[in-house]
């Protein structure tokens, strides 16, 4: 489904990803893990279009990220870190937005919206700015953004940062409950969340993946029981 | 082609939900309007070839105010890699804002032709040169949208992308009409050409030339596609 090759990025002098290689198979949920500035967030923005990488190549199904950018767009809903949205919007406004650029027809336009507000538990909130939100709200708006449209792929950088336990469960709920019909990427800091719901994970550090592989494969390998020290133990060092 | 028009739908809804829009709007008509009618009756000249005059000056500050968060503020916000993200061009962006940027313009000058009426029942109007100067008055604000856009794309400060598309009207506008004091001959010509203001008057005199015409749209051109050249560059 996704296929990434040779993916170098440089900020300036910066390297931020150097020659990454990893395949996404259909209906997979891959975790792609790290420390902050491993990289995962560049990967993402190349992936989704808005950064385009210093040499490397992507490929998402027969696509690529040079010759086909809009219908790779149009196959990955993605959610960014922090869900920056407008804020004098209304929540209803922005939905039926994004329903007209992802290209929803609008017999369907009214069902698909009940049916994100259903599944994000956005109802109650439809009639308020975006600035008005708490957190947890406006996640669940970047959340039932990155859902319109009924995409292949989900993209999703770092859901559950910032929100409390129950929204926390809540958002993993979503994420399992979609999970079993689409080809899901996200991140997180919660390795027990990455545990819980991934099949495969990557770990990035600096740029370079440092494991690919399921988590029972890496335990043994490695002949360590806990998650966390794996994690520790290929991300230290430097 | 669909996702031009709904970013032009989008952003120009949101004009109108902020209160920029009618501070604008409200600014731009005290101040043309009493600059226009303040010196009207001395005149005793049913036209409105004062009105004209000011227009570009007024416009050259206007604009930039109605322009300068188009950019800026999603580049700010970071709601600019949501955009990015979603299946659109730079083409549809570009061309979406720009569109909703240049109608507001044309709400804006709307108004005006209270003026024109005005006029016509103190004395006999020609109306040629005041279709003139609106058909030129839109063609000169499409320039200041675009080069406005231009700046905004360039900064994530609205104020900065203000000043900048400030600067850059008003040189079109006034500053290559003093200088043409000060230059040698041989380049009077080449800065007469370069003036947004000269080509204007050409218009709202009831002429329209395709070289005027051509001029705008150029200038509208070349900074549209800068545009596009620095979101290229951003990435």
């Amino acid at each position: 489904m996704i296929k990434v090759e040779n993916l170098t990025k440089y900020y300036g002098d910066l390297c931020a990803l150097d020659n990454v290689n990893f395949e996404v198979k259909k209906g997979e949920i891959l975790g792609l893990l790290g420390p902050n500035g491993a990289g995962k967030t560049t990967t993402y923005r190349i992936l989704t279009g808005y950064l385009s990488p210093t040499s490397g190549n992507i490929h998402v199904k027969d696509y690529d990220i040079y010759e086909n950018q809009v219908e790779i767009k149009r196959l990955i809903g993605y959610l960014p870190e922090s869900a920056p949205i407008y804020p004098d919007m209304l929540v209803f406004d922005y939905l039926n937005y994004v329903a007209d650029i992802k290209g929803v027809e609008k017999k369907k336009r009214i069902s698909h919206l009940q049916e994100l507000a259903e599944l994000c538990s956005l109802n109650e909130v439809m009639h308020m700015t975006i600035a008005e939100l708490s957190k947890g709200y406006r996640q669940r708006v970047g959340i039932a953004h990155a859902l319109m449209g009924d995409p292949e792929i989900l993209v999703l950088d770092e859901p559950t940062s910032g929100l409390d336990p129950n929204q926390i469960a809540e958002t993993r709920e979503i994420i399992k409950r979609i999970g079993k019909k689409k080809t899901i990427v996200f991140s997180t800091h919660i390795l027990s969340e990455a545990e819980a719901t991934c099949d495969r994970i990557i770990i990035l550090n600096d740029g370079k993946i440092v494991a690919d592989s399921r988590l029972s494969d890496l335990r043994d390998s490695l002949n360590i029981e806990s998650f966390e020290d794996i994690f520790r133990k290929l991300t230290k060092g430097n | 082609m669909k996702n031009i028009n709904n970013i032009f739908k989008k952003e120009f809804k949101s004009y109108f939900i902020s209160p920029i829009a009618y501070i604008v709007i409200s600014i731009f008509l005290i101040v043309v309007g009493w600059l226009f009618f303040s010196t009207f009756f001395l005149n005793r000249q049913a036209n409105l070839s004062s009105f004209f005059s000011i227009l570009p000056v007024a416009l050259a500050f206007i604009i930039p105010a109605v322009t300068m968060r188009l950019f800026s503020e999603e580049i700010n916000i970071g709601s600019y890699e949501i955009l990015l993200t979603m299946p659109v061009t730079f083409r549809d962006i570009i061309v979406g804002k720009f569109l909703a940027a240049w109608a507001f313009v044309g709400i804006m000058l709307a108004p005006t032709v209270i003026y024109a009426v005005t006029v016509s029942f103190v004395g006999k109007l020609d109306w040629g040169p005041v279709i003139g100067g609106y058909i030129g008055a839109l063609l000169l604000g499409a320039s200041y949208c675009a080069i406005g856009i231009l700046a905004s794309s360039t900064t994530r400060n609205q104020v900065i992308a203000f000043i900048i598309a400030m600067s850059i009207c008003v040189f079109f506008t006034l500053l290559i009409d003093f200088l043409i004091f000060f230059l040698p001959n041989a380049f009077v010509g080449l800065f007469q050409y370069m003036s947004a203001s000269s080509h204007f008057q050409n218009i709202a005199k009831g002429v329209i030339d395709s070289r005027d015409v051509l001029y705008f749209l150029s200038v509208s051109f070349i900074s549209l596609y800068g545009t596009n050249l620095i979101m290229q560059e951003k990435k």
